[in-house]
């Protein structure tokens, strides 16, 4: 066993550990908190696989500003975080087995694959990813039609949110 | 190097946790939190293949950053759905949510 798949179990480990605590923890904030863990794992996941573009774009985007904004969220509905209910619904076996389906369901696909095995070929010393990436976004013969169509996408969001969170009856100014 | 197979299988139950998330959680913020977990396991097989593959066609990695604008452009309005129907029904548990329930 190599040193890079060490590090790759344990960023695993860790990162499933924490998706499971984001998914059973009681209290939310602290939900949100686990998320930035399971978030940074998948960021590490991205540096093993010499995606050092995604791995930024994972820490500023997700963490800093997704994750952030969950806490939020949480915060300005916090008549029910101190909520003594239950967590799950009554039908969380159900989803509990459908989740197990679903794993077992892939992990049985991925094993009739003949690509499962692959190894990775050595990555082109002279090769750069991050401004290979750049040019294909923004090239004609490339992705500029999906990039520009992802910044109206997020206009509209934008737009939308102001308007759905926006409250007219609140006279506080 | 990795085999290709421990990022799927670890993608594969990265998702399969979002989505016992999804499907359980009462509180709709949680019900986000299941989402984002699916969006990055999709993230993970993205580039896992892109590596795999051929590294100078960029389109794994393309798509990746393309996902990451729907998944925030996703939970900016799903937070400001919750935040508003907090604001008129006093509750963020997906089961109370009934209004267009007949």
């Amino acid at each position: 066993m190599t040193g890079e798949q060490i590090v790759f179990l344990v960023v695993a480990f860790v990162t499933l550990g924490s998706g499971f605590m984001v998914v059973t923890t009681r209290n939310l904030v602290h939900a949100a908190l686990w998320l930035v863990a399971a978030l940074f794992g998948v960021a590490v996941t991205y540096v093993t696989l010499n995606a050092n573009f995604l791995a930024v774009v994972q820490v500023v985007v997700y963490i800093g500003a997704i994750a952030i904004l969950f806490i939020f969220a949480v915060m300005l509905t916090r008549k029910d975080l101190r909520d003594q209910g239950p967590q799950m619904n009554k039908n969380w076996w159900f989803g509990a087995i459908l989740a197990a389906l679903t794993f077992g369901g892939l992990y049985f696909l991925l094993q009739g694959w003949e690509g499962m095995t692959k190894t990775a070929t050595s990555y082109p010393v002279s090769f750069d990813a991050i401004s290979e990436l750049g040019s294909v976004l923004v090239s004609p013969s490339g992705y500029v039609l999906p990039f520009e169509v992802a910044s109206v996408l997020l206009v509209a969001a934008l737009v939308g949110a102001v308007y759905v969170a926006f409250n007219p009856r609140d006279t506080r100014k | 190097m990795v085999p290709l197979s421990w990022y799927l299988v670890f993608a594969a139950a990265l998702f399969s946790i979002g989505m016992f998330g999804v499907l359980s959680r009462r509180n709709a913020v949680a019900i986000l939190l299941g989402i984002e977990l699916m969006l990055n396991s999709v993230n993970i097989n993205l580039a896992a293949f892109w590596r795999y593959g051929d590294v100078r066609l960029m389109a794994g990695q393309v798509f990746a950053i393309i996902v990451f604008a729907v998944a925030a452009a996703e939970v900016a309005v799903g937070l400001a759905l919750v935040i508003s129907v907090y604001r008129s029904r006093n509750t963020v548990i997906a089961d109370e949510i009934d209004l267009m329930k007949w």
